[in-house]
C-alpha cells in the first residue's frame, strides 16, 4: 500500500507489536499497515462518521470522536504511541492536544504542514494573500487550519512544554529532505516526541 | 410478501432450574428460538441476536400471528449484512416474553398461569437463560452477539457477565442503564395497563380464555406512548404533519381527526393481538432495573474488565430514547479498560427505530464488523 510520506515515515519507526492510537485516522490507511505489517494493536479516532464506517467495515477499531474533546476519555499511558497526523493545526488548543497525546501515549508522532515554507512566505510577501498550495488547497475562509504553525513555532512550544524531540523528518512534496534550514525548505514536518 | 428464508423453530426446556437475580429460582424454563443458516463443524460461526422489548424470535421469518416478515428481515439472510450463508444465526424469545418462552402467561408448577406471581426478572436473568440455551446447543463461543435497543442491553450484559462467550459484541441504539426519562415512559405504560379494569390484578388469562378479554385498552395506550419515543419529531412531522385523516375539516369532536392519532391508535390496537400485557409489565421492569455499572461496583469500566471481545457501538443522531451520549458512556468505559472498540453515530431520520429501518451505512458497519 502507498502511504502518504509522513505516514510512511511514522509506520517505519513504530516498534513492532506496539499499541498505537491514531488520532484523526481518516479511513485507517496507517492503522491497516501497522496492523498488517507490524503486528500492532492499532486503534483510531476520527471525526467523520463516513470515514469511521469505512474503518469498521475493514475490521479496524475506530471511535468516532472529536480530538479536541474526546481524547480526555483515554486513560494515562494507555498506548505506546499516539499519532496525530496533519491535525494539530486544526485543534482548538494545539498545546493541550499535545499534552493529551503525551499523557495517553508514552511517545507521540506529530506531523503538520509548515506555514514558513518558502513558497508560502513568497506567496504572502509577493501576492499579499493567504497562500493556497498543493498541500493546503483550501482558501482561508473555508480551511479547517485555524492555528497556522511553523517548524520554529513548534520547536518553541515543545521547549516551553518540556517535551523531548527524539527524531524529526522533513518533506518537500513527496521527498524527504535534510534538516538544514528546514523552516524555509520543508513543506511539512514529522516529529517523534516523548516526555 | 413474507420472507421465504427457512427457519428452524424449536422449544428447548432447560435441564436445570434457572437462578434469578431476585434470589428466586424458575423451574422448567422453556425457551422458544429460531435458527438460520448451518452451524459449522467447529461450531464457531454462531451469532446470537437479542430482540428488543416487543420483538421475538421471528428474526427473519414471517411472524406467526401477523404474517409480517421477521423484524430484522432486511438485516439477516443469505447475502445480507448478517449473512446466513456464512453464519448460524440464533434468535430466542426472552424469558418473560410471550412468544413461547416461559413468561407470566406460562403455567406455574400448580398448573395455573403465573400472572403476577411470575418472579420479577432482570436483563441478566434473560441473558443467563440464553447462555443456558447455548450450553444446550453445545455452542461454547459465539462469533458475535448482536442486539439493538433492549437487545443491545442484553448483548452488553452478556459481555460483562459471560466474557468468554462472545468474540464480538455489537450494541446498537442502546444504553448501559435506563435513565429517569426511560423509566418514566415505561411507568406511563405500566400504569395504563394496570388502570384497565380488565387487567384484574394480572389474572385475566381465564377471562380471555372464556370469551372475556385482557387489558387491551391499557396495553394499547402503553404501546401508543412507547411508539412516540421510537420516532423522531422530524420523522413524525414529515410522515404526518398536521394532516387530517380521511376528512376535509376538523370534526369538533374526539375522533382521530389527525393522521398521527389514527396511526397511533392502529399501532396500539394491533399490538394487543400479538403481545401479552403482563409480559409488557415484566420486560419493561427488567429494562428499568438495568444498570450495568451498578451490577459491577458502580464503575461501568469494571463491567468490561475481563472481556476480551471486540466491541462495536452504534447510535443514531435522531434517537432521543437512547441518545448518543449513552453510547459514548459505553465507549468511554471500554476505552478505560483498553478494549478494542469501534463507535459511530450514524445519521438517519427515523429516531430510535432507525436500527430496524433502511439505513445503508448501518448495513455496511454491521457487515464489516462481523466479517
Amino acid at each position: 500500500m502507498n502511504l502518504r510520506p509522513d505516514l510512511a515515515v511514522i509506520a517505519r519507526h513504530v516498534a513492532p507489536g506496539s499499541r498505537v492510537l491514531d488520532v484523526g485516522c481518516g479511513e485507517g490507511e496507517l492503522m491497516a499497515v501497522l496492523q498488517a505489517d507490524k503486528g500492532c494493536d492499532a486503534r483510531g479516532m476520527e471525526i467523520d462518521p463516513a470515514a469511521v464506517a469505512r474503518c469498521v467495515a475493514r475490521g479496524l477499531s475506530v471511535v468516532q470522536g472529536d480530538a479536541d474533546r474526546d481524547l480526555a476519555d483515554y486513560p494515562d499511558g494507555a498506548f505506546d504511541y499516539a499519532i496525530l497526523s496533519q491535525t494539530l493545526q486544526t485543534a482548538a488548543r494545539p498545546d493541550r492536544m499535545l499534552d493529551d497525546l503525551l499523557r495517553i501515549g508514552r511517545r507521540a508522532f506529530v506531523s503538520f504542514p509548515n506555514f514558513a515554507y518558502w513558497r508560502m512566505r513568497l506567496g504572502l510577501l509577493v501576492g499579499g494573500r493567504m497562500p493556497v498550495t498543493r498541500h493546503l488547497p483550501v482558501s482561508w475562509y473555508e480551511t479547517q487550519n485555524i492555528h497556522h504553525v511553523t517548524v520554529e513555532d513548534f520547536r518553541d512550544l515543545l521547549r516551553e512544554m518540556g517535551v523531548t524531540v527524539e527524531q524529526f523528518w522533513f518533506f518537500t512534496g513527496d521527498s524527504e529532505i535534510g534538516g538544514i534550514k528546514a523552516n524555509w525548505r520543508a513543506e511539512h514536518a514529522v516529529f517523534q516526541l516523548s516526555r | 410478501m413474507a420472507s421465504s428464508l427457512a427457519a428452524t423453530d424449536r422449544i428447548l426446556v432447560l435441564p436445570e432450574p434457572l437462578p434469578l437475580d431476585s434470589g428466586q429460582v424458575l423451574p422448567g424454563v422453556e425457551i422458544a428460538f429460531e435458527t438460520y443458516g448451518a452451524l459449522a463443524a467447529d461450531r464457531g460461526n454462531a451469532i446470537l441476536v437479542f430482540h428488543a422489548l416487543t420483538g421475538d424470535q421471528h428474526l427473519a421469518s414471517p411472524h406467526p400471528i401477523t404474517g409480517k416478515p421477521g423484524w430484522w428481515d432486511r438485516m439477516v439472510g443469505p447475502g445480507k449484512p448478517i449473512d446466513t450463508d456464512r453464519f448460524h444465526v440464533i434468535c430466542a424469545n426472552i424469558i418473560g416474553g410471550c412468544m413461547g418462552s416461559t413468561g407470566p402467561a406460562s403455567l406455574d408448577p400448580e398448573g395455573r398461569a403465573y400472572a403476577m406471581r411470575f418472579p420479577v426478572i432482570t436483563v441478566r436473568d434473560m441473558v443467563r437463560a440464553q447462555v443456558a440455551l447455548l450450553d444446550a446447543l453445545g455452542i461454547e463461543r459465539l462469533h458475535a452477539v448482536v442486539g439493538g435497543s433492549m437487545g443491545g442491553m442484553l448483548a452488553l450484559s452478556l459481555a460483562a457477565n459471560f466474557p468468554e462467550r462472545a468474540a464480538r459484541v455489537l450494541a446498537i441504539a442502546t444504553a448501559a442503564r435506563h435513565s429517569a426519562q426511560n423509566i418514566a415512559f415505561h411507568e406511563v405504560g405500566r400504569q395504563a395497563i394496570m388502570a384497565d379494569p380488565d387487567w384484574r390484578g394480572g389474572d385475566y388469562y381465564a377471562a380471555s380464555g372464556s370469551g372475556g378479554k385482557g387489558p387491551e385498552k391499557g396495553l394499547a395506550v402503553a404501546r401508543m406512548a412507547a411508539h412516540i419515543t421510537y420516532l423522531s419529531e422530524a420523522g413524525l412531522t414529515e410522515k404526518f404533519g398536521r394532516r387530517l385523516q380521511d376528512r376535509a375539516a376538523k370534526s369538533f369532536g374526539f375522533d382521530a381527526d389527525f393522521q398521527i392519532e389514527s396511526y397511533l391508535r392502529y399501532q396500539g390496537l394491533s399490538f394487543t393481538d400479538r403481545f401479552d400485557a403482563n409480559s409488557y409489565l415484566y420486560i419493561t421492569r427488567a429494562m428499568d432495573y438495568f444498570d450495568l455499572a451498578e451490577e459491577h461496583g458502580g464503575r461501568l469500566a469494571d463491567a468490561f474488565a475481563g472481556c476480551a471481545a471486540r466491541f462495536c457501538v452504534i447510535s443514531f443522531d435522531t434517537d432521543w430514547l437512547y441518545p448518543t451520549a449513552e453510547s459514548r458512556a459505553i465507549v468511554h468505559a471500554l476505552n478505560a479498560v483498553a478494549a478494542p472498540v469501534s463507535f459511530v453515530e450514524l445519521s438517519a431520520p427515523y429516531g430510535h427505530d432507525s436500527f430496524l429501518l433502511e439505513v445503508p451505512a448501518l448495513d455496511r458497519v454491521v457487515q464489516g464488523f462481523l466479517a
